[in-house]
């Protein structure tokens, strides 16, 4: 096997793992990352809403946000984590197609 | 560490677009230079894996959560400058597909990972391993110092962003207009952070791969720059 081989093959092996980064924290009632609260969390932390957040917030509709389908918020974590694979399949096989072409576009003939 | 929309003021996320742009342009000149054809895969295999181990947030129990980059492993292996493409890739799909970082702060969230992050990591590890022979342990301990000095300042960057905000925007009653928190709590929030907790993620996937990649193929490590 050809070490590309080997090193998507390790990719593979972390989507399947991916969901791992959603049962972690929902096991430890971790929260948001820092300074990744949504409008309401704000809200309840400071008890206002600063204003300009408010205006430019979450106006970016995301195909897939969250890595979750679009009303899946409320999901169950089996649901969320099967959204979550298909968000890391989906998500990388756009991010290779890019970097390849990047990089063919490029990279030069020389050793 | 993505910096959602709405945290940045605009001008903060333009000053951070401009100071990108250079460096985007200086980035795909040192690429075209110095990147092989046989490297191409390495650079979308990069991206992909920073991608995808940004996806494992870890968790401090009832408090918040941060992942690892993975940017200093792929600086290691391909150059900072290579690095730097791969992850701003990630990073704008994120930013795009998912809605994870802003995308009026992608310019902020690439200077933080996709370049302060790859190139602190990529000159600690060097400055580290200097001449040591390929398949050494130094090179594993250099690798793993070099994980945590770049997710470590990459998150004293996005702190000082963040932290800064109140500073230079509130209104006439001190409410915020963007990010609440000053720097006295968002740089101790994400700088600790990952000192303790999200920066040995980092370490541990950085010094694993590279401990891997040293049975696999030394060419990555003879001379640094492969």
């Amino acid at each position: 096997m050809t070490l590309t081989r080997k090193l998507w093959t390790g990719i593979g092996a972390f989507i399947i793992l991916s969901p791992l980064g959603l049962i972690l924290p929902d096991h430890f009632k971790a929260g948001s990352a820092w300074g990744e609260w949504g409008v309401e969390e704000i809200q309840k932390m400071t008890g206002y809403v600063p204003q300009g957040l408010q205006r430019l917030s979450e106006r970016w509709k995301a195909p897939l946000p969250d890595y979750t389908f679009q009303g899946w918020e409320g999901q169950d974590l089996l649901h969320l984590s099967f959204a979550y694979i298909i968000s890391a399949v989906a998500g990388i096989a756009i991010i290779a197609g890019i970097a390849l072409f990047i990089g063919k576009v490029l990279a030069k003939e020389h050793e | 560490m993505h910096i959602p929309d709405g945290y940045l003021s605009p001008a903060t996320c333009g000053v951070f677009g401009a100071v990108m742009i250079p460096i985007w342009t200086a980035a795909s000149k040192a690429v075209r230079k110095t990147l092989s054809v046989r490297q191409v895969p390495y650079l979308a295999i990069g991206a992909a894996f920073s991608f995808v181990i940004m996806m494992f947030n870890v968790p401090i129990p009832g408090g918040s959560t941060g992942h690892a980059v993975g940017g200093v492993l792929v600086a290691i292996l391909i150059g900072p400058w290579a690095a730097c493409i791969a992850v701003t890739v990630a990073l704008v799909i994120q930013a795009l597909l998912f809605g994870d970082g802003g995308i009026t702060a992608i310019g902020a969230n690439c200077f933080n990972m996709a370049f302060v992050l790859p190139f602190v990591g990529y000159y600690v590890y060097k400055l580290i391993s200097l001449n040591s022979p390929a398949g050494s342990n130094r090179r594993i301990i250099a690798a793993g110092a070099g994980a945590y000095a770049g997710i470590s300042l990459a998150a004293l960057c996005a702190g000082i962003e963040f932290g800064l905000q109140p500073l230079l925007y509130h209104k006439a009653n001190g409410q915020a207009l963007y990010s609440p928190y000053g720097l006295n709590v968002a740089v101790p929030a994400m700088v600790l952070g990952h000192l303790l907790v999200f920066g040995w993620v980092e370490v541990i996937v950085t010094a694993l791969v590279v401990k891997y990649l040293q049975k696999q193929n030394s060419v990555f490590f003879e001379g640094g720059r492969s």
